[in-house]
């Protein structure tokens, strides 16, 4: 008889006092207890609509009836069939507009905490497997993969456990992509992105750091001189944008892309590294993204007072509401209907102060939303020491610039086939951020099972 | 990993290395970079490629030390390891159809203004090397200049090495004289480059900077290497590292230089107290 209990079982947190002062990561997850008590929230409708919600179509009820069983192994199993990434889905997965909105519970009172069960299961096999996963044997077959993202791991993992000879070529000194560069250790510790990294060494994936496809080798060459015969692009949306006010350039100005790649990957957070970071006093971050309030957390885990700025309301925010949360219980000011003009200085070159506009909605524009409007005669001076900029990214231009007849969109994205990820030249598939522009985690690694199913049907044939 | 097959002290601060990088020496360029970690938790840092030999399957760089990666990566010996290398970043000095050329380098900037005259001077361009250091103990890669260039113009600060001046004076005097350069291509510190600029501006001499300020990734993906050229912001690592010399903000450049001196004279003098303590105790 399922638990008819209206609310999720909460999960533990740190106190937002005591974690807006340190990295360590905010969620401390189920335990085992409260893991079988949500799993027998779930009705295991026959009709499962989660599983629809499900970028990557993981088979949600039946392994939350494991959990329920308590055998979290079985449970790890199902979950690892669809999902190369548990431990990091579990963690960033936006569930409450996938999975979870689709679950029956949902329709009075809350769903089943699916997320939260998957990031248990996972840290539980994590914890307790001593088994390394098996290598299947090879095909014959070799594929290269650009970027070792979410979705580069994906489609690397997919194809592994088909017997591929699989190469994972990443820019980076360190596996990971976005999340190692990106997410903040508080959000996803960097020990569980290398677990999920180990095991695809595991299953035979080679993963070759500090080569930059487009520079160091070209698309070209790995299928021409290095006998690859499929590759897929996932090296996503890593070019930052700015705004092109004035005093951009001013010291103390950064993109969240260069903070977080400082703090996240270079550990600048830490009392012994060797990357600086400037720790600003007043910082004000510009964005309503998961991005911004990554950057707005780590700034205020590193000592500052943190103002958001963004132009929309908070009903237009479009980080995650759960991060939106956190941030505010860790004392972060949300300034709504905010539009910076320009940044000033002091005669050193550093930061001192920017100019913002207050903003009011006015009519829909192409996207749906509501276009903010700036108030005439509404400026005002906001004193700040350090300015972030997460305004998104756009597709790096290195791989096109250097592959003929790989066709993009106008503004960067490679052009693809939806339901392959197939691009303009045979052989080459692509996906994630590459393609969409900046995205989450999930889709890019839906993206990259898409293609990895594709590639393994055009090497099946050929 | 890759392994250092030659170090060489050039003169009490700048050092040379050759080494193993098979795949960035088959497609480096005079004008790129690449970029290094020293160790396994150092800083990622660019760095200009001096020479490479696509035979042999080697990169060479040229840096002084300044700081606590240049420190660490100066106590790596020959056989020892790089923990990261990558490359070649960035886009190659242009030098197609450039018939007479006057390359001026100042301090350890020669170091990447060498590879670009070698380049010129064997696609048989007329090259004036112009070089500047401090005084003579400082001086690097004299020869090499010698050989790849038709005129070599030695500078120095106090008169110790060649004519005293600054490279500026040398170049103003050869224009004077009447050499008609097709472009003037100049590397070393931002002053100097800031004042090669506005020499050849006057004259009307189209000239290309090489620019070096801070980045972390070289792939366009922070940002932190932005600088201002013709009003616009570019990114060293992929619109450069080499910008029409006449658009470039050198006041704003200079500035974001600046940026992390205080942390990075705090390591540094970190970095030195911990080889001090390893020569001690060894």
């Amino acid at each position: 008889m399922p638990d008819m209990a209206m609310q999720k079982n909460p999960m533990p947190t740190q106190d937002a006092a005591e974690r807006s002062r340190n990295f360590n990561e905010v969620a401390l997850g189920y335990t085992e207890a409260q893991a079988v008590a949500e799993a027998n929230r779930c009705l295991n409708c026959k009709h499962k609509p989660c599983v629809a919600g499900c970028p990557v179509k993981i088979y949600i009820p039946a392994f939350i009836q494991q959990v329920a069983k308590g055998d979290f192994e079985a449970a790890y199993q199902i979950i690892s069939e669809a999902s190369s990434l548990p431990a990091v889905c579990g963690r960033v997965c936006p569930q409450e507009s996938q999975c979870e909105s689709k679950c029956v519970r949902g329709i009075k009172g809350e769903p089943v905490a699916i997320g939260r069960l998957e990031r248990f299961v996972a840290d539980w096999h994590n914890a307790n497997a001593t088994e390394p996963a098996k290598r299947p044997a090879s095909n014959g077959h070799k594929v290269a993969v650009v970027g070792s993202g979410p979705s580069g791991l994906t489609c690397a993992g997919d194809l592994a456990k088909k017997g591929y000879e699989v190469t994972v070529f990443e820019a980076l000194h360190l596996a990971g992509g976005v999340l190692v560069y990106g997410i903040p250790e508080f959000r996803l510790p960097k020990a569980i992105v290398q677990k999920e990294v180990d095991t695809l060494s595991q299953l035979g994936v080679k993963i070759e750091t500090n080569v930059v496809i487009g520079k160091t080798i070209t698309i070209d060459e790995l299928m021409q001189e290095y006998g690859f015969e499929a590759v897929f692009i996932g090296s996503g949306a890593g070019l930052p944008r700015f705004m092109r006010i004035p005093g951009e350039n001013l010291k103390g100005v950064y993109s969240a892309n260069e903070f977080l790649t400082r703090i996240n990957l270079m550990k600048a957070y830490k009392p012994d590294s060797s990357t600086p970071i400037q720790r600003g006093k007043r910082v004000a971050v510009v964005g309503g993204g998961n991005v911004a309030m990554d950057a707005a957390r780590c700034a205020r885990r590193l000592g500052a007072e943190v103002s958001i700025l963004y132009r929309r309301t908070e009903a237009e925010l479009p980080a995650r509401r759960e991060e939106v949360e956190h941030a505010m219980e860790e004392g972060i000011e949300f300034r709504f209907l905010t539009n910076p003009l320009s940044i000033s200085g002091n005669e050193e070159g550093w930061v001192s102060a920017m100019r913002c506009q207050q903003m009011t909605l006015g009519e829909p524009d192409a996207s749906g939303r509501r276009s903010p409007v700036a108030v005439e005669g509404s400026e005002s001076e906001l004193p700040v020491d350090c300015v972030i900029m997460a305004l998104g990214t756009s597709p790096n231009p290195l791989i096109k610039a250097t592959t003929q007849g790989l066709d993009t969109q106008r503004w960067g994205g490679i052009i693809v086939e939806e339901e392959t990820g197939r691009t303009s030249r045979e052989g080459i598939y692509a996906g994630g951020d590459a393609v969409t522009g900046a995205a989450t985690v999930i889709l890019a690694m839906g993206a990259g099972k898409t293609a990895a199913a594709a590639i393994d049907e055009y090497l099946s044939n050929k | 990993m890759n392994r250092i097959l030659v170090k060489k002290v050039l003169n009490p601060t700048v050092t040379l290395m050759e080494v193993e990088a098979p795949l960035v020496a088959k497609k480096a360029e005079p004008g790129q970079f690449i970029i290094l970690r020293a160790d396994g938790e150092g800083e990622r840092i660019p760095l200009t490629i001096a020479d490479y030999d696509r035979e042999k399957g080697s990169v060479t760089i040229i840096f002084q030390v300044v700081g606590a990666t240049t420190e660490k990566l100066n106590h790596l010996s020959e056989g020892d390891f790089i923990h990261d290398f990558v490359g070649p970043l960035g886009r190659a000095t242009h030098t197609e159809g450039l018939r007479k050329v006057a390359v001026v380098g100042g301090g350890v900037g020669c170091a990447i203004a060498y590879p670009v005259a070698k380049k010129l001077h064997r696609q048989g361009c007329e090259v004036h090397a112009i070089v500047g250091f401090r005084n003579k103990d400082l001086v690097i890669l004299e020869e090499e200049f010698s050989n790849a260039c038709t005129k070599l113009v030695r500078m120095s600060d106090d008169g110790s090495w060649g004519e005293k001046g600054l490279v500026t004076d040398a170049l103003k005097k050869l224009i004077e004289s009447g050499e008609a350069y097709d472009e003037v291509i100049t590397i070393g510190p931002l002053i100097m480059m800031k004042f090669v600029c506005k020499l050849t501006k006057e004259y009307g001499i189209k000239t290309v900077a090489s620019m070096n300020p801070i980045m972390i990734d070289g792939t366009g993906m922070c940002g932190g290497c932005r600088l201002t050229v013709g009003g616009e912001t570019k990114f060293a690592c992929v619109d450069g590292p080499e910008f029409d010399g006449h658009l470039i903000d050198f006041d704003e450049a200079m500035a974001r230089g600046a940026t992390y001196r205080d942390f990075e004279r705090h390591a540094y003098e970190e970095a030195c107290n911990l080889f001090k303590g390893v020569e001690t105790d060894a």
